[in-house]
């Protein structure tokens, strides 16, 4: 019977953190599905965002190091604080200029190329944005608080309790992060749905030359999915930094994100929020029940071989579109 | 002006079809490999093999491996990693098994255990296509780690799990070990690497090669003209393990000397063949040599360039490399999308015509 | 165009060979990568203490110690480069600040024959100095680090820990896997049950283990951890209400970067430590005379004074001593490295010196030899101040269990002379 709790609490937190998982799925599926490409930048944009947000919170003069290291001033801070708000507002921005930069720059020179290369230019995007976030505001580790409560929720804990005289342990941040990307998801889909920019978004991810023939700005559509990504992804830089700091492994969420993305498609946008409770639960309950009898530390792999054995029934994912093939 | 096929006159099929069917670019490349047999190894020195020359000779073997996989056949690997921690792992347990047989035997012995390992994680392939075909490798890349951190035997019951390579000597000369000198590292490893590249040449412009390509290009219009793609494929991921696991072992057995799996093998190293082939060239050996050259050379040179001569801060300078090695591949991706081969390839082609381009 | 890049790399190289006269002590440092955030403030530290010995006194003994920087990003591979370049400046230590790298070096070093200082890192057997005769570790090593935990955990619980249970948090990584011989001879002796939960890296995501911990309740928790893994297991350790006086880090796994992202609930956390920690020395008073003031920090110079920050100085420190004591046997400033490991044998820190150094009481005193190029293993435990934010020493010395640890090292040590073929050497 206690097995049977502690399971069932496994199996809730494996929930939130899959959740987690699928924020940073997100950025990826989006864009994937709107210029087929796969963004191996994710992780680093999301990196950036977090950057940016705790960059211009504290105040911190961008470049700092070096304008100092070339004109041996010694400058630190504006020696202001933005409230958190107003910060996220600010970093919003900085994303939209960065993905009409990310166009003018990249993709603009990259159209109708194969997706291996346009996959490869995101490996260069990375390194270049890995290296200017560094040189931006510096490679030290930065506490993140934009006001997200943490830890034990005291109120599930004591409910539970007297339920079955064994508290649950739910962390309130996770369910923030699950509350947040519901009205994620619902404003994506409500947006792609139900406004213009979105049927054009749609339009382009069916088929990019006949979107270009009804008169739909290629483009526009770009700049507009990459915003909408890079603000993806400083939803799941504000939620993963506040765990665990802003720093340079921020990046590596991108690799907990994909066997989400393979096991509910590359284009589906449901696909990323189930995948990622799939993988979520799967690898909690797994390092639960077998892990102590193999050593632990089976969550990597494990995430894998479960994407994987899905794969062998549904080759193109729960969600992705059905791979036909004609000779 | 030299650079021509005129006057170069062909009297069978053989010789239209061989590798550099140009006269001086045929003399080129004996040229290139007699100075690297028999001049490099003279005036190397310690930094030059094991900052530059080993690492680069030992990645071109891993990325021609990858690109027989995913540039001839066109089936994406993300684990390269997993397969060159099975060759390392296999090496250092024969070395320390039978210390009396050759380290080079060894070599070839580990990448044949990678490649019945890369068979085993290939059989996905038969059903799973394209990028998502990675989840496999990617799997296979994760459990394989997992399995050599936590099972004592790999790592023969040491206290920490690193693996170390002891001594072992060819014809007197040391060439795994400590006291393994800067020549004789290198040539190991060129002989390899040489040996990897004319077998990888010759095995794809053959029946079986041109079977990959037909996999590559469409798996069903293969099928129905006869080939048999469990065939293609698995003997496309056992001869790619197998290079790859022999880069694995030399990596660990000559230029590291001592590793820890996740450290040395971990995802990173599956990005960064992976990298290299795509950078390189798809479906090129010489891309593949260009791809490591481009990805191993070029972090050293600025590094060198800007905290040796410019005397910049290490940070600021890694991070500009950083930038500098990404807006790089960008440029390169828009000034020519199918790599470093292409590009060679565009040049040649220029160089056949000039200076008379009509 | 295929000669034409080996010819840059060549000249590009060649001019970067500093000139050979003075006294070279390299700092391999990384400020970039997964690890920067611990990286920065060692390297800080290392470079600040030369720099102060350079302007106050002129260096060692009259000759000007050069500390050239090298970028690892504690990438193995980088250091091989690293080390190759390095190796043409002809320096007497090095220090490569990543139990990776060193593992890679100890073969290396013993024939290029250059000292390999890796103070609270490294192989730990290292320790018994008649195998390794190039490698010093002192003054304590991860072994040592889980016997003074577990002896600090005795000291709370009043001696007895039968039937009690300890659980190790600990990278799943050679580093982090370091401890668990000496802790599981340790509990077959005090009888305290040990459960043992890896974590792989990086170390984002441990709700397993740490939910693991919730239900198992156990008395107390070590942790062997290193860069993000930290602050994600402090936080996880605050968010299930885990005693945090009865949560005992690594000296790795404790510094004012790995707390602060925790906020008020990292109150009372415990890390070991091997040296002091602030800037309530008078050593800093020359600092910040000699090098802060005078603009010759290096980095940015915000990290004055941190865990990390002090970790560096003492290291340089150490290796300063080591420098004049060679200079002292052989009669000469311009010392080359195999007086400089003749140095490093014949090491004594008093507590007296270290006072004259102005660093009173900061480090336990090291007296190195032959056979012991460990020191003492002493560590001691400090305690997180949130509200302070400060970290406070909270008790003296602790000696490790040497009972338990000498034969470990031994066996170790043994292992590895037969494997490379080495006979011992001090009898």
């Amino acid at each position: 019977m206690d097995q049977l709790i502690f399971a069932s609490e496994v199996m809730l937190n494996g929930l939130m953190t899959g959740v987690m998982y699928a924020l940073v799925a997100l950025g990826f599926v989006l864009i994937f599905k709107a210029s087929g490409v796969f963004n191996y930048a994710q992780g680093v944009l999301a990196l950036f965002a977090a950057l940016t947000l705790v960059g211009i919170q504290n105040g911190q003069v961008p470049f700092a190091h070096l304008i100092n290291a070339a004109f041996g001033t010694s400058l630190h801070h504006f020696g202001w604080t933005v409230p958190s708000i107003l910060a996220v507002a600010l970093t919003a921005l900085v994303m939209v200029g960065l993905a009409f930069l990310i166009e003018k720059l990249v993709l603009q020179h990259l159209v109708g190329q194969e997706p291996i290369i346009l996959f490869m230019a995101t490996i260069g995007l990375a390194y270049f944005l890995e290296g200017l976030g560094d040189v931006m505001w510096g490679a030290d580790i930065k506490t993140l608080d934009v006001g997200l409560p943490q830890g034990i929720s005291e109120s599930i804990e004591s409910v539970t309790d007297s339920w079955f005289g064994y508290g649950y342990f739910i962390d309130r941040l996770d369910i923030w992060a699950t509350v947040i990307a519901a009205l994620l998801v619902a404003a994506l889909v409500a947006f792609a749905q139900y406004t213009k920019q979105g049927r054009a978004m749609r339009a382009v991810a069916d088929d990019h030359q006949a979107a270009l023939s009804v008169g739909i700005s290629l483009r526009f559509i770009w700049v507009m999915v990459w915003s909408i990504a890079g603000f993806v992804a400083l939803v799941a830089g504000i939620m993963w930094g506040t765990k665990s700091g802003v720093q340079f492994s921020l990046s590596l969420i991108a690799l907990k994100a994909l066997p989400v993305l393979m096991l509910g498609g590359f284009t589906s946008i449901p696909g990323a929020i189930v995948g990622g409770l799939i993988i979520g639960v799967g690898e909690k309950l797994f390092e639960f029940a077998i892990g102590p009898m193999v050593g632990g530390a089976t969550e990597n792999w494990f995430a894998y071989v479960l994407a994987l054995l899905f794969l062998v029934f549904r080759p193109q994912g729960l969600f992705g579109e059905r791979i036909i093939e004609r000779v | 002006m030299l650079y021509r096929e005129a006057g170069d006159f062909k009297t069978s099929y053989r010789d239209d079809s061989q590798t550099f069917p140009i006269k001086l670019e045929r003399w080129g490349y004996y040229a290139v490999v007699a100075l690297a047999f028999a001049v490099v190894p003279f005036v190397i020195n310690d930094y030059w093999a094991s900052a530059v020359l080993v690492p680069f000779l030992i990645y071109a073997i891993a990325a021609i491996g990858l690109n027989i996989l995913t540039g001839y056949a066109g089936q994406v690997s993300l684990g390269t990693g997993g397969f060159m921690a099975v060759g390392a792992y296999s090496v250092y347990k024969l070395m320390t098994a039978f210390p009396d047989v050759s380290l080079l035997i060894h070599v070839v012995l580990a990448g044949i255990i990678t490649a019945i390992v890369g068979v085993l994680f290939g059989l996905p392939s038969l059903r799973i296509k394209g990028f998502y075909l990675a989840v496999a490798t990617l799997a296979a890349q994760f459990f394989l780690v997992w399995l050599f951190n936590k099972v004592p035997w790999f790592y023969n019951y040491s206290a920490s799990g690193q693996i170390t390579a002891p001594t072992r000597t060819f014809m007197g000369e040391a060439i795994s070990g400590p006291a393994a000198s800067a020549p004789a590292k290198y040539l190991v490893c060129l002989s390899f690497a040489f040996l990897v590249a004319w077998m990888a040449r010759n095995l794809t412009r053959g029946s079986i090669g041109r079977k990959w390509m037909a996999i590559r290009d469409m798996d069903i219009a293969a099928e129905i003209i006869g080939v048999n793609p469990l065939r293609a494929k698995l003997s496309a991921f056992a001869v790619s393990s197998f290079f790859i696991g022999m880069a694995g072992a030399l990596l660990f057995a000559v230029y590291l000397g001592a590793a820890e799996v996740g450290e040395a093998f971990g995802i990173n190293k599956s990005f960064l063949v992976l990298f290299m082939i795509i950078i390189g060239g798809l479906g090129s050996i010489f891309g593949s040599f260009a791809g490591a050259a481009f990805l191993v050379l070029l972090p050293v040179l600025l590094k060198n360039l800007l905290v040796g001569n410019l005397g910049w801060p290490t940070d600021l300078a890694a991070h500009i490399e950083l930038m500098i090695v990404g807006a790089l591949i960008v440029t390169f991706l828009i000034v020519e999308p199918h790599g470093l081969a292409r590009l060679w390839s565009l040049t040649k082609e220029k160089l056949r015509l000039w200076p008379f381009p009509h | 165009m295929k000669l034409k890049f080996p010819a840059i790399v060549a000249a590009a190289t060649m001019l970067a060979a500093p000139a050979m006269a003075d006294l070279i002590v390299p700092n391999m440092s990384y400020r970039t990568g997964p690890y920067a955030a611990n990286g920065i403030p060692y390297a800080d530290g290392f470079a600040d203490y030369f720099t102060l010995l350079n302007e106050r006194d002129g260096g060692i003994g009259g000759q000007k110690v050069q500390v050239p920087e090298c970028e690892t990003a504690y990438n193995t591979e980088k250091g091989v480069e690293c080390y190759e370049a390095l190796k043409s400046q002809n320096p007497l230590v090095l220090n490569p600040l990543s139990t990776g790298i060193t593992y890679q070096l100890i073969p290396k070093i013993g024939v290029d024959g250059i000292t390999l200082y890796t103070p609270g890192y490294g192989r730990t057997s290292a320790k018994d100095g008649s195998v390794f005769e190039w490698v010093f570790n002192a003054p304590a090593n991860y072994w040592d680090g889980a016997s003074v935990a577990v002896k600090h955990i005795l000291d709370q619980e009043g001696g007895d820990l039968t039937g009690s249970k300890i659980a190790l948090v600990y990278h799943n990584s050679a580093y982090g896997k370091e401890p668990i011989r000496t802790l599981q001879e340790l509990s077959k002796k005090h009888g305290f049950e040990l459960s043992e939960l890896p974590v792989d890296a990086p170390g984002q995501e441990q709700k397993s283990q740490w939910l693991q911990i919730r239900r198992d309740k156990p008395d107390y928790v070590i942790m062997y951890a290193w860069g993000v893994m930290n602050q994600v297991a402090i936080q996880e350790a605050v968010n299930i209400r885990f005693p945090m006086d009865k949560f005992i880090g690594i000296w790795w796994s404790g510094s004012e970067n790995d707390v602060k992202p925790a906020g008020a609930g990292a109150e009372g956390y415990k890390a070991l430590t091997f040296h002091g920690v602030g800037q309530e020395y008078p050593l800093y008073d020359d600092l910040k005379q000699y090098v802060y003031d005078a603009g010759k920090a290096a980095g940015a110079g915000d990290q004055t004074g941190t865990v990390l920050y002090s970790r560096g100085a003492y290291a340089a420190l150490v290796i300063a001593e080591a420098i004049a004591k060679a200079q002292e046997l052989a009669g000469t400033a311009e010392i080359n490295a195999a007086q400089m490991r003749d140095g490093f044998e014949a090491l004594d820190i008093t507590a007296e010196r270290m006072v004259e150094l102005g660093l009173p009481d900061f480090g336990a005193p090291i007296q190195l030899s032959c056979e012991n190029h460990g020191g003492d293993g002493l560590g001691r435990i400090q305690q997180w101040d949130a509200a302070a934010g400060q970290w406070n020493l909270i008790t003296d010395f602790i000696e490790p269990d040497a009972e338990i640890l000498d034969p470990l090292i031994k066996e170790d040590s043994q292992a590895y002379a037969s494997e490379a073929g080495l006979t011992p050497r001090c009898n």
